[in-house]
């Protein structure tokens, strides 16, 4: 599989480590009455689908960037790649 | 049709013109006591022990494939029952109890052969480690030997002893461990459930759950709609997709693991075989083929294909270890779905939904696992209550904190 990293281009996904459902960052609020129950959620249960899925891969052989790669579960067909920076960014910022 | 010598000797008198099918292929009825979904080793299993040790009836089998089309047909043969943890041991030694009697149990020779499985041993750390494991092991009344480097090299002298990064410094045995044939088990429970009159029915997915009240009512299929008072489903790696039908997410990932086979050689390895500075097992069929495996691809996937990184980390791992296969070739690879779950042991429990059952989280070992799993989850299906060796197999294990962790990884299903 190769991955369009948004700065590097396409990259081999064997120099990258896979993490996981991007939903890994969506940190639940440690401060909260519900905090046990949604890390349980947030560290153990997935969607875990068969089609499209937004993940996370780390370049550990690259520029060490996270990124959020969106690529089909059924086909291995890579659709798209965004810096996780950005996503969380982006995120944090239509949350406020 | 009981199978015997006599049987193979009347048949070659005549022709062979007296073998039938193996079960009935019937249209599936309108209601059933008992669904099992997925018609793998495992749901297979649950079935013809329903019928068999449980006594129950109106059982189907659902399958959206045929028979061996999942993870039961794709593995690499493996069976043992060295395991660490209390939650896991006593399970796996069920497992070789019934493996070690299921021949005459099912009447099908399912090639359950305890050729013995060695698990290599690199640095002094290690041995220290596979010294708890064993003792662990025997604790739970299991087998297991630890080797000296010299016993070692009497029973395997072909392995690459002195690698400069990784020498072989002994290993872990256990003599009971072995190969058996995967089509074999699955074609045995078939017919074993056949003949106590389970209904298998191949080629119908369930494609939901009629749930009311908090209960199940029956399932959806491309077949129509079957009513059953109680559902037990064993898709392994198909989990996430057909409990995300009944509204649950569980503890897991599906992710493909690969296997390989090359062309067939003259009898060299006595048993299995499993490198122990990274991620490959190894054993010889009985028709010649090495037969190996390594690590799972390490992305959520539903292709049942890898990709080649895997391949080559495989062949280094084979190389590394005994370079005498440098020039055998490989004849065919594969890839299956795994039910990865999140601590690396299995689910064998109910839901929230009164009479319905879950069955998954075998990750990449789940064929030896097959007689126990089918066992105990008729058990529950039968009884409500776990079987005593399943018992640490809820599903609100993660959530209490009694994860059963093997390799001690964490959360992470990719490095179980
Ligand atoms: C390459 C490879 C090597 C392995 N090596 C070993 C090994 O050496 N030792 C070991 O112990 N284990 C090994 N395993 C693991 C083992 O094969 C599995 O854990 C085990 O077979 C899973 O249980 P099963 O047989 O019931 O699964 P499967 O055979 O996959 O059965 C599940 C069935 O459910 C069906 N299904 C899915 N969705 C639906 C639906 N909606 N409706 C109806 N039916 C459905 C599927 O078609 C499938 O037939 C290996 C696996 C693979 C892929």
């Amino acid at each position: 599989m190769l991955i369009p990293h948004p700065i590097l281009g396409s990259r081999d996904a064997r120099e990258f480590i896979y993490l996981g459902d991007v939903r890994l960052l969506d940190r639940p609020d440690a401060t909260r009455s519900d905090a046990e129950h949604s890390f349980c959620d947030y560290v153990f249960l997935r969607d875990n689908p068969a089609g499209v899925h937004r993940e996370l891969w780390f370049h550990e052989q690259g520029d060490r960037s996270w990124l959020v790669v969106t690529r089909n579960t059924t086909t291995h067909e890579i659709l798209g790649a965004e810096l996780a920076r950005d996503v969380a960014l982006a995120r944090k910022r239509s949350a406020q | 049709m009981k199978f015997s010598g006599f049987r193979v000797f009347a048949e070659a008198l005549k022709g062979n013109t007296g073998w039938r099918p193996l079960w009935r292929d019937p249209e599936p009825k309108s209601d059933y006591d008992y669904v099992v979904v997925g018609g793998g080793g495992h749901g297979l299993a649950t079935a013809y022990y329903l019928a068999k040790a449980f006594g129950q009836s109106r059982i189907a089998v659902l399958e959206k494939g045929w028979f061996g089309s999942g993870n039961i047909g794709r593995n690499t043969t493996i069976i043992r029952s060295n395991y660490l943890l209390p939650g896991n041991e006593p399970f796996y030694e069920f497992s070789m109890k019934l493996w070690e009697g299921l021949e005459q149990e099912l009447n099908f020779n399912a090639m359950v052969s305890q050729r013995g499985v060695i698990n290599l041993i690199h640095s002094d750390s290690q041995r220290d480690s596979f010294r708890r494991r064993a003792n662990a092991v025997i604790l739970a009344g299991a087998d297991a030997r630890l080797l000296s480097r010299e016993e070692l090299r009497a029973m395997v002298p072909f392995l690459n002893f002195d690698n400069a990064r990784f020498p072989i410094r002994g290993g872990l045995l256990q003599p009971r461990g072995g190969t058996a044939r995967h089509d074999g088990v699955a074609w045995g429970y078939a017919r074993g459930a056949d003949s106590h009159g389970v209904d298998l029915i191949q080629n119908c997915e369930v494609t939901g759950f009629r749930i009311s009240d908090g209960k199940i009512r029956g399932v959806e299929t491309s077949r129509g709609y079957i009513s059953a008072g109680k559902v037990g489903v064993a898709v392994a790696g198909s989990s996430g997709r057909v409990m995300a039908m009944a509204g649950m997410r569980l503890p897991m990932e599906s992710h493909v693991l690969q296997a390989y086979v090359s062309e067939g050689l003259k009898p060299v390895l006595p048993g299995v075989i499993t490198f122990g500075a990274g991620h490959f097992y190894i054993s010889q069929s009985d028709k010649g083929g090495l037969v190996f495996g390594g690590d799972i691809d390490g992305y959520n996937s539903y292709a049942q294909r890898g990709n080649l990184p895997v391949v080559e980390h495989a062949a280094e791992c084979g190389l590394a270890l005994m370079p005498m296969i440098g020039r055998a070739r490989v004849l065919r690879m594969w890839g299956g779905l795994m039910d990865m779950s999140m601590d690396g042991s299995p689910i064998i429990d109910r839901t929230n939904v009164e009479g319905l059952f879950f069955n998954g989280g075998w990750c990449i070992g789940g064929f030896k696992a097959t007689p126990a799993s089918g066992y105990a989850f008729a058990h529950l299906l039968a009884t409500g209550s776990p079987h005593q060796t399943a018992r640490a197999y809820r599903l609100d294990r993660f959530s209490r904190g009694y994860v059963i962790d093997e390799t001690g990884t964490g959360a992470q299903p990719n490095l179980h």
